[in-house]
């Protein structure tokens, strides 16, 4: 972030020579997928004692989908910052091998073959989004359109019935699809073409209040009642995390897009208001709270290790260096194991070390898609990009920080490690947005916007 | 970060996006920070805390993930691993449980571990650093070793006598070797198999909950866990500590023994089981065969306390940490009493308590010449591949004799299976020396009396140290005739002849 990028100068002065660095993305993407197969090989080999026969099968459909990735982008968005496609090959492929080593610990219930194909939709819809946006300016002419249909795919599961006492899920036979996942992208799209027309209207008009210049009703209106509206849903759904997560994303974009620190007093003030609203209305949540303040509470009270509890264990247990692939206990979480507290099962067997560059890499996508906004020029594509790194980074922020007893547990997806058809396929998209994006702010000979 | 404040990049001269969105980055690389930090905080700073939590199951899972090392009675494994289907992937086995599970204990899932399962815990699960090569790989690698082997001292042939002479009695024997302190058997009646609960399912609690609440108390262990008054057969260490202090010089002498002797302080006389004692005068030789209270009682008093219990105390009486590893019950013998109180104990009465144990520390001090060994269960520690990690060597507990003294003791034991009330554990061929014991206890006297009898054995025309002394002990006995000479002789009578090949 403290220099500025080879992308950022080549944007800055058109035609120098660049280089692209795609080889550089293929030999990264490789490597990633090298790392996913030793991850599966070292599970089968420490569990039975050898190689597993289906390896190569494992590895070659990886490879495969991570290529067929690489190549699309090769083509079609040549100046796309290499890293972004080695990230997610690579943070895909840990959550594979993590369900896979969690699946050896629950049979009856293999969830990894599943995964690999919700994967493999994931990429192949990357491979669409690359292809058919080849402006990301065009969304633009969606964005209320999008903005509707995700209030339409947040409205849907309130007719479904609840799942773990979340209404977020829509269930049709064995298919089930949580809309919640989605609807973040579009809601991004909305704010960064809303944002983007009115933040002249927003930063500088209005009235003023002591230090703060609020910005009048008629412009904020829209925006706050869209808001508003997602927020409601979410907490009527009672998924306190994808709101939370909505909630921090408007702050961001809000705060980035007019540069009003008022807005960030005024977001944390609200948003202290509505948990502490929530969770001394919703039993779901308070419990929530709870047991954030006291994970081990409810051992003292005789009543056992609650999931944060088993959750912490199994961070401990993998200490700085971890058990090792297949040797750890995380299966003691219970349910959720494979989604939620996933990164529970990373942290026990690859240890401090592991689980922290996990973390790294997430810190590197993030900053990637923030490099992408900043060299755009388009305000409406700097804020969309700026908006869907920040879906990553709070994301990852609200799940591992709630698995970790940081804040309270609130029930996300840890983006391409969980398991989770939406959660795996929305985050392919959004990567997809931000090598498209990366890409235009990388061609040697902008257009205009 | 952007240092530079831009000019109308933004409205207003606000910054523009390029330096709100680096803020904006900032603060998600701050919030992955934090992640970091509590991450941290878990798995390094609180990791012990959290690792040995009560709720966590994860110690309990590693405990049982690999086999468990074994406990050997001679060359042969007694006890196994049964692989589970359940979280916990191996349970105990035992190849003759009740046999030896006086020796061996327990180590159950759901109800921990005792006796040397308990004691050698750390070797057989493999987390004794002994076993390792490189701590320091180890630790990194988290290789686990295999666990290692405990050797017993026991002589199964011991071990199958005392089992079989107890029977269906309560009681219990411990056999020790005299010259080394090599506990040679060690058993207790009834017993119980420690392989019905080593699991932790619901069979397993119904097998621990049925001999938690069993009348006859199988799991506990007489022969080290129980004190029982020693009776008339801690009149060996009576006549041992008036020899020594010089309060009868010639066993075979008249003493100064009164008849009736008047318990002092008080008008009660201490009676005599035998009208053969019902005189004045008697030797110390004839009161041992006769096993006669009033001149045992006289000579304990004549001996002083202090004495007294200075020689209870070499043979293991008074110490709370008789480890061998396991830990026995303390055997007590007062330090404070009055005269009448120390005649009655001189006798094996009042307070004075004994476990199985100490008694035959008592047989087996006299029959290495004074010299109490201190008793030990263990012969070796090994690795799974059989490389030895550590060897027992025998140890000095107490001096408690001259060997002077000893020989004339041993006389003293001798007469009373040759000539007195210990004739039922002659062995033909050996030299049997011992002493009989039937104690009262309970209210008024009213509880079925305590058989004891302890002794030691030689071949015949052996000058070397006896290789077995042995004390048995029979509690609640059915049978009619309840006495020392009758029921207790013969068990031990049979685990000398097992040790001696008789």
């Amino acid at each position: 972030m403290a220099t500025p990028s080879a992308v950022t100068r080549s944007a800055a002065a058109p035609g120098r020579p660049v280089r692209p660095r795609r080889t550089t993305e293929l030999v990264l993407v490789l490597a990633a997928v090298l790392a996913a197969v030793y991850g599966y090989v070292e599970v089968g080999a420490d569990l039975d004692g050898a190689v597993p026969a289906d390896a190569v099968e494992y590895g070659a459909a990886l490879g495969g989908l991570a290529l067929a990735a690489h190549l699309t982008v090769r083509r079609w968005a040549g100046y796309a910052d290499p890293l972004l496609l080695p990230i997610a090959v690579l943070l895909n492929g840990i959550g594979l091998v993590a369900i896979h080593r969690l699946d050896r610990a629950t049979p009856g219930r293999e969830a990894a073959s599943t995964q690999l194909l919700w994967s493999s939709l994931g990429v192949a819809l990357f491979i669409a989004a690359v292809l058919l946006v080849r402006d990301h300016r065009r969304l633009r002419r969606y964005a209320y359109l999008g903005a509707l249909g995700a209030l339409v795919l947040l409205v849907l599961p309130i007719f479904f019935p609840p799942v773990y006492g979340s209404r977020i899920w829509i269930v049709i036979g064995p298919l089930s699809f949580q809309p919640g996942e989605f609807a973040k992208v579009l809601l991004a799209v909305f704010f960064a073409a809303y944002l983007a027309v009115h933040r002249d209207a927003l930063a500088l008009t209005g009235r003023r209040v002591w230090r703060w210049q609020l910005p009048r009703g008629r412009v904020l209106g829209p925006v706050l009642l869209i808001w508003a509206a997602f927020v409601g849903v979410l907490v009527l759904e009672t998924d306190l995390g994808t709101s939370l997560l909505y909630f921090g994303l408007f702050v961001v974009m809000l705060y980035v897009a007019t540069a009003r620190t008022g807005w960030i007093a005024i977001g944390l003030g609200l948003a202290a208001v509505g948990a502490v609203t929530v969770g001394w209305l919703s039993p779901h949540v308070h419990s929530r709270v709870v047991d954030w303040l006291d994970p081990l509470g409810s051992i003292a009270a005789g009543r056992g290790a609650n999931q944060i509890a088993q959750s912490l264990f199994a961070f401990a247990w993998g200490g700085e260096l971890g058990t090792g692939l297949g040797n750890g206990h995380s299966v003691l979480i219970g349910f959720a194991a494979k989604s939620d507290f996933i990164l529970a099962t990373l942290g026990e067997e690859l240890g401090l070390t592991g689980l922290i560059a996990v973390f790294l890499l997430y810190a590197l996508l993030v900053s990637r898609g923030f490099r992408t906004g900043i060299a755009l020029r388009d305000p409406f594509g700097r804020l969309l990009a700026i908006g869907l790194a920040a879906i990553v980074g709070l994301q990852v922020f609200v799940v591992a920080g709630g698995v970790l007893a940081l804040i309270p547990l609130t029930g996300m997806t840890l983006p391409f490690v969980a398991q989770g058809g939406s959660s795996v396929v929305t985050n392919w998209i959004i990567v997809a947005l931000l090598v498209r994006m990366s890409d235009e702010a990388g061609r040697p000979a902008p257009e205009v916007g | 970060m952007a240092r530079i404040r831009p000019k109308g990049n933004g409205p207003q001269g606000l910054p523009g996006i390029s330096v709100t969105g680096r803020r904006a980055g900032t603060f998600c690389l701050l919030l992955v920070a934090a992640l970091c930090a509590q991450a941290t905080r878990v798995q390094v700073f609180e990791a012990r805390s959290l690792n040995h939590n009560s709720a966590n199951q994860r110690l309990t899972v590693e405990r049982y993930a690999r086999p468990r090392g074994d406990i050997l009675v001679g060359d042969v494994a007694v006890t196994g691993s049964v692989p589970t289907r359940g979280r916990y992937a191996y349970k105990r086995g035992y190849t003759d449980g009740p046999l030896f599970a006086a020796v061996t204990g327990f180590a159950s899932q759901a109800y921990g571990t005792t006796q040397l399962e308990g004691t050698e815990d750390d070797l057989l699960i493999g987390t004794d650093p002994r076993l390792g090569g490189w701590a320091v790989w180890d630790a990194v690698s988290r290789r686990q070793n295999p666990g290692g082997n405990v050797s017993t001292t026991l002589n199964r042939a011991a071990q199958e006598a005392a089992m079989r002479g107890l029977g269906a009695q309560k009681g219990a024997v411990a056999a020790i070797e005299p010259a080394t302190g090599r506990i040679l058997a060690l058993a207790s009646t009834p017993s119980y198999d420690p392989g019905s609960f080593a699991g932790s399912t619901s069979a397993d609690q119904e097998a621990w909950n049925r001999l938690q609440t069993d009348p006859d108390q199988p799991m506990l262990n007489r022969a080290l866990r129980q004190t029982y008054p020693p009776g008339s057969t801690f009149k060996v260490v009576t006549a041992a500590a008036a020899l020594a202090a010089g309060v009868v010089t010639d066993p075979a002498a008249p003493t100064t023994a009164p008849f009736p002797y008047v318990l002092p302080g008080t008008t009660t006389p201490l009676v005599n089981d035998t009208a053969a004692c019902d005189r004045p005068g008697q030797s110390l030789s004839a009161a041992m065969t006769a096993s006669c209270n009033s001149v045992l009682g006289y000579l304990g008093v004549r001996t002083g306390l202090d004495a007294m219990a200075a020689m209870a105390e070499n043979f293991g009486f008074n110490d709370p940490k008789l480890d061998m590893p396991v830990r026995p019950a303390r055997s007590t013998f007062d330090t404070r009493m009055d005269q009448a109180q120390l005649a009655l104990s001189s006798i094996g009465q009042f307070d004075t308590a004994a476990t199985p144990l100490v008694m035959a520390m008592v047989a087996a001090g006299v029959a290495n010449g004074g010299t109490v060994m201190r008793p030990q269960l263990v012969d070796k520690l090994t690795r799974s591949d059989g490389a030895v990690v550590r060897l027992m060597k025998p140890a000095v507990y107490r001096r408690a004799l001259t060997p002077a003294v000893a020989g004339q003791v041993q006389k003293l034991m001798t007469d009373v299976v040759e000539s007195g009330t210990g004739g039922n554990a002659r062995i033909a061929g050996a030299v049997v020396g011992g002493k009989t014991g039937t104690a009262q206890h309970g209210v008024d006297n009213s509880g079925t009396p305590y058989a004891w009898f302890i002794a030691w054995a030689k071949p015949a025309g052996s000058d070397a140290v006896p290789p077995v002394a042995v004390a048995v002990v029979v509690a609640d006995s059915d049978a009619t005739d309840v006495s020392g000479g009758a029921l207790a002789a013969p068990i031990a009578r049979s685990v000398m002849r097992a040790v001696l090949g008789r």
